[in-house]
């Protein structure tokens, strides 16, 4: 992975400026509370953990958006790394 | 019958103040009927960018409490006799003026004069409810930052709400410079975010501090390039065409790049 790349080594800081403003205003102009999201957050990761042992402090659930081509549309993404599978 | 405009922001320090005082001016001097409001009631500066704030006796606080006529609040400007500042009081707060008492005040004045602008403190309560009332159209004046975009797209949520769909963008302190370094966002990424219309940009210019010390409207300085821009917009208002400002200096080649760049502006 190039960090230099992810962290903005190459890209002015105005690139950066727009692509923070553009996920700072999804997830203003949508009406997914922070609570909503925590509840969201915690009944997938109650699900998940039947099945997998996972880490939950290493969980991210967020809003994002999709790609142009699907039309920006807002997307939660979840980032949830897996320990192991539990034996069943 | 006149226009009343609500000039808003949401975060502060932006420059309604600054772009309220020139417009009305600029108006003024183009020969319009024009009266500016100090929405920002317990923090009024309207006056101070005026240089009007030694002739304050009564303010429109005054007038909805029945303590004065809405002319005696009025005063009239230094240089355009057909300008006036409708100051608010220092020493009340938002929560004193009721939205309709606003409403009514403004729907007066628009009898009378061609244009009522309407300068509306940062924040969206109170204070902003009454500042937009008796709006029929909207600026939002921007900085090209993260958070002063992200704020005036919180206002512009809160307007269509409202019904106030005519609203058009001032970006306010382009600094030309360090937008063509990729240094800060320029008018084209401000507009891919935002996308309403643009009514104009005002350039980053240290004349600004200079007209305020003294309490002239830099629209006063022939020479100064943001009073420039600041006349293009008041021109704008009326609805004349007015094309692109240069913010680059006479001649010079990055000039023609950057007009390529951005189509619109000035």
């Amino acid at each position: 992975m190039n960090l230099l790349k992810l962290f903005g080594g190459n890209r002015s800081s105005k690139d950066v400026a727009k692509d923070r403003l553009r996920l700072i205003l999804i997830n203003d102009r949508s009406s997914l509370s922070p609570q909503v999201l925590e509840s969201i957050r915690r009944e997938i990761l109650e699900v998940i953990s039947k099945y997998v042992e996972i880490d939950s402090s290493e969980v991210e659930i967020a809003l994002t958006k999709t790609d142009a081509e699907e039309g920006n549309l807002p997307a939660l993404v979840a980032n949830i790394p897996i320990r192991k599978a539990k034996e069943r | 019958m006149g226009e009343a405009i609500v000039i808003t922001s949401g975060k502060g320090g932006v420059g309604k103040t600054t772009t309220t005082a020139n417009i009305g001016t600029a108006l003024a001097a183009m020969g319009k009927k024009v009266v500016v409001i100090d929405g920002d009631t317990g923090l009024r500066n309207l006056d101070v960018l005026m240089g009007l704030e030694n002739r304050i006796v009564y303010t429109l606080v005054d007038v909805i409490e029945n303590r004065c006529r809405l002319k005696q609040a009025m005063i009239k400007d230094k240089r355009f006799n057909n300008l006036y500042l409708l100051p608010t009081a220092q020493t009340r707060d938002k929560n004193d003026i009721k939205a309709e008492d606003m409403l009514n005040l403004v729907n007066e004045l628009k009898e009378e004069f061609d244009y009522v602008l309407i300068d509306c403190p940062a924040g969206i309560e109170q204070g902003f409810e009454n500042a937009v009332i008796g709006a029929d159209r909207a600026i939002i004046v921007v900085n090209p930052e993260v958070t002063s975009v992200r704020d005036a797209d919180r206002v512009i949520g809160k307007l269509d709400a409202k019904g106030i769909e005519d609203h058009q963008l001032l970006i306010n302190r382009l600094n030309i410079d360090m937008a063509k370094k990729g240094e800060m966002l320029n008018i084209e990424d401000i507009n891919d975010i935002l996308s309403i219309k643009l009514l104009g940009v005002v350039p980053d210019d240290r004349n600004i501090t200079i007209s305020t010390n003294k309490g002239e409207p830099i629209v006063l300085d022939e020479k100064a390039v943001s009073g420039q821009a600041f006349k293009n917009i008041a021109k704008r208002i009326t609805g004349e065409q007015v094309p692109l400002m240069n913010l680059e200096g006479e001649g010079g080649g990055l000039l023609n790049a950057f007009k390529k760049l951005f189509k619109i502006g000035g």
